[in-house]
């Protein structure tokens, strides 16, 4: 579904992603993990073209994400995106957020629309929550409506950049439930999360990287029972003793 | 000592009154289309199309290094000529409308910048999650960063809006009887140009006064 090939970015001299290669498969969730200011945030966005990239390639379902010729708002359409700090549009209400981008981009109605964003609302459990304006919810709150905006799309897989990094400790697990959730029901997944949790219960595999390369690329167990590299079995070591 | 005498007002009132009129219309018409303009040349001169950020510049640039009264002249003296000159005929009073024109262009220059700040205000978050829904980018700057962009920059319009309305009493050079331009002329005609200038004086404070009031008011409620 994502395949990665030899990808590498810079930002003027600075070299942030290093020869990174990899691969999500169809139905499958990989977890990417790594000390701050690695690459996780960058290598993420460069997978719906949000970064642009200088070497390698990234394939998306079939279409080139580095292929100028690319229709890369079309490409998005269909790659969902959770972000750190939610991003919901603060000057709509949450219906609104919900329903701009299925009837601007996919063209759907109106009713249609709203139809299938009260929907996934009442998913992640806020549905009586439709007329507010997103600076009336909490931060959990938000990010379970920008998961369900996402979703409205009917994306084919969905990217996550470290979408409980921002909330307060008691508003993390109910984001995690829904992420849990999706996962369960065979949503293809690239997280960039340091949950490890979350990872252990539904990850596939677990990616770790160090300033710009992807260190370690393991099945879930293998990454658990015992990193190869020196640096993740640190990382790890520090992450779990929270 | 000198002696008021304010009686020359009440008759030329409804005289004022039309005045107010060019000058209210010079004024609104500033506005829209120094903010039409204006947002055009504040998102093209953001654009990563190096050619239209250049020009863009070079507008705003310009308008803001010159004088408004020249600007005002120009566009009375020098290209009616060129217009003349071209369609071969004489055009009729164009005073109105050069004012409109020049009070359009000049202020879309100073809109411009503001709205540009207001554009840069938006998170960078925000386009990014409108891209990453498939939005274009120029959906996403209409529907996403514009409206937060023009929430956060209300009262900075309107407070330009109140300089502009002040400014607006320049006309008076091309002869142009706008509100200050007929309480001259009529102080002029009466021997009374002291108490008509205060009167105006007065009038412009009102009105200033109670719109910077609002933008206050306004203020505090979006701050809140
Ligand atoms: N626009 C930019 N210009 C220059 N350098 C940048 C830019 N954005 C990110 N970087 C640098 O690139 C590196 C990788 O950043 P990135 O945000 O991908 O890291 P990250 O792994 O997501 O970190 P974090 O855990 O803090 O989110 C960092 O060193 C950062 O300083
Ligand atoms: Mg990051």
């Amino acid at each position: 579904m994502i395949e990665i090939k030899n990808v590498s970015k810079w930002y003027g001299q600075f070299q942030v992603l290093t020869d990174c290669t990899t691969e999500v498969k169809k139905g499958e969730v990989v977890v990417v993990c790594g000390p701050s200011g690695s690459g996780k945030s960058t290598l993420i966005k460069c997978v719906n073209g949000l970064e642009p990239f200088q070497q390698g390639d990234i394939v998306v379902n079939g279409t080139s994400v580095g292929d100028p010729r690319t229709n890369l708002s079309k490409l998005r359409s269909h790659v969902g995106m959770v972000f750190q700090h939610f991003e919901l549009f603060p000057h709509m209400t949450i219906t609104d957020n919900l329903t701009i981008a299925q009837v601007k981009v996919l063209g759907r109605s109106r009713e249609e629309a709203t139809d299938k964003g009260l929907k996934l609302l009442d998913r992640v459990g806020l549905k009586a929550h439709a007329h507010k304006h997103p600076g009336q919810l909490s931060g959990g709150q938000q990010q379970r409506v920008a998961i369900a905006r996402a979703l409205a799309m009917d994306p084919i897989c969905m990217l996550f950049d470290e979408p409980t990094s921002a909330l307060d400790p008691e508003m993390i697990n109910e984001v995690l439930d829904v992420m849990v959730e999706l996962a369960q029901e065979g949503m293809t997944m690239m997280c960039v999360t340091h949950e490890m949790g979350f990872a252990r219960k539904v990850a596939h595999r677990v990616i770790f990287m160090d300033q710009g390369r992807i260190v370690e690329d393991a099945a879930k167990d293998d990454f658990f029972g015992k990193p190869h590299s020196e640096r993740a079995q640190q990382f790890l070591a520090k992450i779990l003793q929270h | 000592m000198y002696e008021f005498d304010w009686s020359s007002i009440p008759g030329a009132l409804p005289l004022l009154g039309k005045g107010l009129l060019v000058t209210l219309e010079v004024t609104l018409t500033a506005i829209v289309v120094g903010i039409g303009w204006g947002t055009l040349l504040a998102v093209a001169r953001l654009s990563s199309n190096r050619l239209l950020s250049f020009l863009a510049a070079g507008y705003v640039n310009l308008f803001r290094s010159v004088p408004l009264v020249m600007v005002i002249l120009w566009f009375y003296l020098i290209v009616p000529q060129a217009l003349k000159g071209l369609f071969g005929q004489d055009i009729g009073d164009i005073r109105l409308v050069s004012a409109l024109v020049a009070f359009a262009l000049f202020e879309a220059a100073y809109y411009s910048e503001i709205i540009r700040a207001g554009i840069q205000s938006v998170p960078k978050g925000q386009v990014a999650a409108g891209l990453a829904l498939g939005l274009t980018p120029g959906q996403t700057m209409r529907l996403v960063v514009l409206p937060q962009a023009f929430r956060n920059m209300i009262p900075l319009l309107l407070t330009q809006a109140i300089i502009l309305f002040q400014d607006t009493s320049l006309v008076y050079v091309i002869g142009l009887s706008d509100f200050f331009g007929t309480a001259y002329k009529v102080g002029d005609r009466d021997g009374r140009l002291v108490e008509l200038l205060l009167f105006a004086g007065a009038a412009y404070f009102v009105i200033c006064f109670t719109v910077s009031r609002l933008v206050k008011h306004l203020q505090a409620r979006f701050i809140k």
